[in-house]
């Protein structure tokens, strides 16, 4: 503890070893090398280009939406081409985007290089699980351009399976698929914490972001088979007529809402633990502090994963579901808060007597904490039946689980973006248009958001085309605020692109930071590292005394052969 | 339907409460991060001097069990107090005013006690207790009465019911709250609250205002019901006076109380649940009868129970 080995100097040691090429090098430049890949930062960085893709088609379909919702009565689109519209926004969303988001592309890449690895556990499954996603995207796609699917993300029978009049198979299809790409990621990164850590690299000297990976992975696995069986029953009934939803032939309609929510709650924490884990990185680096209540992070994140399980009912209160079920579920959802709670306590508490600067992963982060304890507050209103009696189904509902899955997830990934892209492209961005780029976006998404909590609470149902005109201002104010963080969203593409060509070169360890990966060149070699690297302390050894003064790395690499 | 959110019962102005306390709390919290986050951040920001000494182990812990106990004591105290005001209100008093309502892609059609019959808008008088009883006949729909700050899923094949005491006449929107294909967001509607001495005038003004009952009593013959279900039939059937609201033992020893459900399960899938001493030989009306003859068929069924209470 009190002796603090003085860090080389930031970007000079790794340098010297010139002679060892980095992994964008070595295997080629060409197309079939990256197509045949099996190094996880090469996979984290095919699904990076997917996602991305994605993220876009989506945000298109949604900003077309919003520009429908400008005028109460519609101003270009039929009823059915809206509600395709928002359909395919949450679909590839959730899916396409969010789900594979941070663990498949950050996860990816840095999972191996964190805990000390030259890969994950199953290099060739990795890059399976990608091919399965592009076939599953490939499903998703054909659904889009073949007309569409009208059923929201949520896919609620009988609707889905007798009545749409959408592509329903196609897009249940895709996630079907999605979901063993999901799978196959999880139980190789869970393998991978288990069996490949670096000597001395213990469970409780893991970083959070292994913590929350892993956590996830579990989640993923455990959770999403049962995704897939609820997608399977829905494929069945409507192609085969095996009446499982529909109650004329005794069939349960609610049956689905509960396997879709058995997945989908425990999915909110696929979407939200890592991002939880790039801030725990971000907070402790940039505050050069170590993390407060290292060891509570853990049992926070843990009992988040195990409680997430158990409160899917609070999706169904309006349901019919019996009073009981609908208390216990409440009782359960304010316990399962509890550890989120606890996490933004202790990111506060890092910065106490830190020394803290503010690049530009700092400052997507601090946006995330503000729109994250935004976002789980308002879960406490949901979580208490008869509030959520009211505004279940409306845009409140909307606007919180965008503060946790765009606020949040979304900034995280943002945030994970800008503090690992030095060592992933061995480049700098321009600190000053990213610092802008994180505040517009914080702003751009408070003014999209923050209206429809109170036009939600007013009353306004959500996946409505044509509407009250009451409604009217705060929908004109929401779209103009998706305006402005579409803007923001675009910003990075360029900067961090144009740094791609531009940027000047980064040393190894441009943050000085603890974590094995920086201390690696960057950007890294093939294999990671030039030699296992061996873990002798926690991770976080910050020590701010002379403003931001030496830290310890959880381990020595560095001039090794 | 003027004002800010309006309100349209005492609960709805409760609920307003709650929810604005809830408010506060919350950004009563928010406030606490982001001005201990903002303050933080300038007092240790680099470059300046400040005390930088790590903490030590005994306060962090100290710090940490306490705000992970005032946490989970708070979240506890608002679930208790949710649930308190949850369960208060849940079942509704005796004699409510029962309108039925049927969801169906996309309309709600509005059966009142006395048979009067509307589409996409409810009347209903203010200072007494009503009851929804609801159904659809396609998919999942949901009624939302936001002046009352109620919302209750209607489902295919089940009943299922809300219940309020409004106190504010005036029109309120109607919406169906849950997605329901093409023109969901055109299921909408007019929740129009009357004095109760308006809401009879209009009802009385209505045509076809023939009471439920006996329109069931009507088509209880028309269908074939009494041929088997009356005095005089020569086939064993049950008796249906007295039915309703009891307990029926059933013939797999199961007892239940034949409320709307079981007797629109005996309709159209009588084989579900068979009474005791009785042969299956009832046969299904699936397809033959439409839920508002369901409907009516079942006040039939219990004004026999219920015969001085129409
Ligand atoms: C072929 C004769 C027959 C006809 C026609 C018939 N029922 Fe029945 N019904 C029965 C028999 C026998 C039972 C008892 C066995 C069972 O539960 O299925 C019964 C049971 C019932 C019950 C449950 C009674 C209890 O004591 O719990 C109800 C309610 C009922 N019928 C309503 C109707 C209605 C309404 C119709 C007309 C739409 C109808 N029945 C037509 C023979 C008939
Ligand atoms: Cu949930
Ligand atoms: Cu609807």
């Amino acid at each position: 503890m009190s002796e603090t080995v003085s860090a080389a100097e930031p970007g000079k040691a790794p340098e010297e070893s010139e002679q060892c090429e980095s992994y964008l090098e070595a295997g080629g430049h060409t197309l079939m090398s990256w197509l045949t890949t099996t190094d996880h930062k090469r996979i984290g960085i095919l699904y990076a280009i997917a996602i991305t893709f994605f993220f876009f088609i989506a945000g298109i379909a949604i900003g077309l939406v919003r520009l429908e919702l400008m005028s109460p009565r519609g101003l270009f689109l039929s009823d059915d081409e809206y509600n395709r519209l928002f359909s395919l926004h949450g679909i590839v969303m959730v899916w396409f985007f969010l789900v594979p988001s941070i663990p498949a592309t950050f996860g990816n890449f840095f999972l191996p290089l964190m805990i000390g690895a030259k890969d994950v556990a199953f290099p060739r499954l990795n890059l399976l699980s990608w091919y399965v996603y592009l076939l599953a995207a490939g499903f998703a796609c054909y659904a889009i351009v073949a007309g569409g699917v009208d059923t929201g993300w949520t896919f609620y029978t009988p609707f889905s399976s007798l009545y749409s009049n959408g592509n329903v198979l196609a897009a249940a299809a895709g996630v079907f698929v999605a979901g063993f790409s999901s799978i196959a990621t999880g139980v190789n990164f869970i393998t991978t914490t288990h069996m490949l850590r670096a000597p001395g690299m213990t469970w409780f000297r893991l970083p959070l972001f292994v913590w929350a990976i892993y956590a996830t992975s579990v989640v993923i696995v455990l959770a999403t088979p049962i995704l897939a069986m609820s997608l399977l029953l829905i494929i069945a009934e409507r192609l085969f007529g095996l009446p499982v939803f529909n109650p004329n032939d005794g069939g349960d309609p609610i049956l689905f809402q509960h396997l879709f929510w058995f997945y989908s709650h425990p999915a909110v924490y696929i979407m939200i633990l890592p991002a939880m884990g790039v801030i725990s990185e971000v907070f402790t680096c940039f505050a050069r502090r170590h993390i407060f209540g290292y060891a509570m992070m853990i049992y926070a994140i843990l009992g988040i994963a195990v409680i997430g399980f158990f409160v899917w009912g609070h999706h169904m209160f309006v349901s019919g579901e019996s009073q009981f079920a609908n208390l216990m579920f409440s009782l359960l959802s304010f316990l399962v808060a509890v550890p989120s709670a606890i996490k933004v306590f202790n990111w506060t508490a890092t910065l106490y007597r830190g020394s803290i600067s503010f690049e530009a992963p700092m400052v997507y982060a601090m946006g995330f904490v503000g729109l994250f304890t935004m976002g789980g507050l308002t879960g406490l209103f949901l979580a208490s039946i008869p509030i959520d009696v009211h505004v279940t189904d409306t845009y409140f509902v909307v606007a919180h689980f965008h503060y946790i899955m765009v606020g949040g997830s979304v900034s995280a990934f943002f945030a994970a973006l800008h503090f690992w892209w030095p060592k992933i492209t061995g480049k700098l961005y321009s600190e000053a248009w990213a610092r802008f780029a994180a505040v517009i976006m914080f702003l751009g998404f408070n003014s999209t958001f923050l209206p429809q909590y109170i036009m939600g609470y007013t009353g306004m149902p959500r996946r409505y085309h044509v509407y009250p005109p009451e409604f009217q201002a705060y929908h004109v104010l929401s779209s103009m605020g998706a305006l402005v963080l579409l803007t923001a969203y675009m910003l990075p593409l360029v900067y961090l692109t144009w740094s791609l060509f531009h940027g000047k070169k980064a040393p190894a360890n441009p943050w000085r930071a603890t974590g094995l990966e920086w201390q690696t060149p960057s950007p890294p070699p093939e294999y990671n590292f030039e030699e296992i690297p061996r873990v002798d302390t926690l991770p976080y050894e910050y020590h701010p005394e002379n403003q931001g003064g030496p830290f310890r790395p959880q381990g020595k690499v560095i001039g090794g052969k | 339907m003027e004002g800010f959110a309006p309100k349209a019962s005492s609960y709805a102005s409760q609920w307003d409460w709650f929810f604005f306390v809830l408010v506060t709390v919350s950004s009563i919290v928010v406030a606490t991060v982001f001005v201990a986050i903002v303050h933080f951040s300038i007092r240790y920001r680099r470059g300046v001097n400040a005390r930088r000494e790590p903490v030590s182990e005994t306060f962090s812990n100290r710090l940490e069990f306490s705000w992970t106990a005032g946490t989970a004591l708070a979240f506890l105290a608002i679930f208790w107090w949710a649930a308190a005001f949850q369960l208060r209100d849940f079942v509704p008093p005796e004699g409510a005013l029962q309108i039925h309502v049927i969801g169906k892609q996309w309309m709600w059609k509005i059966q009142q006690p006395n048979g009067v019959r509307e589409i996409d808008e409810i009347h209903a008088p203010i200072g007494r207790p009503v009851q929804l009883i609801m159904t659809s006949e396609d998919v999942i729909h949901s009624m939302f009465l936001p002046a009352l700050r109620l919302k209750q899923d209607v489902l295919p094949g089940r009943y299922t019911y809300l219940w309020f005491n409004a106190d504010k006449p005036g029109v309120y929107h109607l919406f169906c709250a849950e997605f329901c294909g093409t023109s969901h967001s055109r299921m909408t509607g007019r929740f129009v609250l009357m004095t109760p001495t308006e809401y009879s005038r209009w009802s009385a003004a209505q045509p076809e205002a023939d009471n439920l009952a006996r329109q069931g009593q009507a088509l209880f013959s028309s269908l074939g019901c009494s041929g088997c279900h009356s005095k005089s039939s020569s086939v064993p059937a049950p008796d249906l006076h007295g039915v309703f609201g009891n307990p029926v033992q059933l013939s797999d020893g199961r007892s239940i109380i034949a409320d709307e459900a079981y007797i629109h399960d005996s309709i159209v899938l009588p084989e579900k649940d068979i009474v005791a001493g009785f042969a299956p030989i009832m046969p299904s009306f699936a397809g033959q009868v439409s839920e508002e003859q369901i409907i009516k068929l079942v006040a039939y069924i219990r004004s026999l129970s219920t015969e001085r209470h129409p």
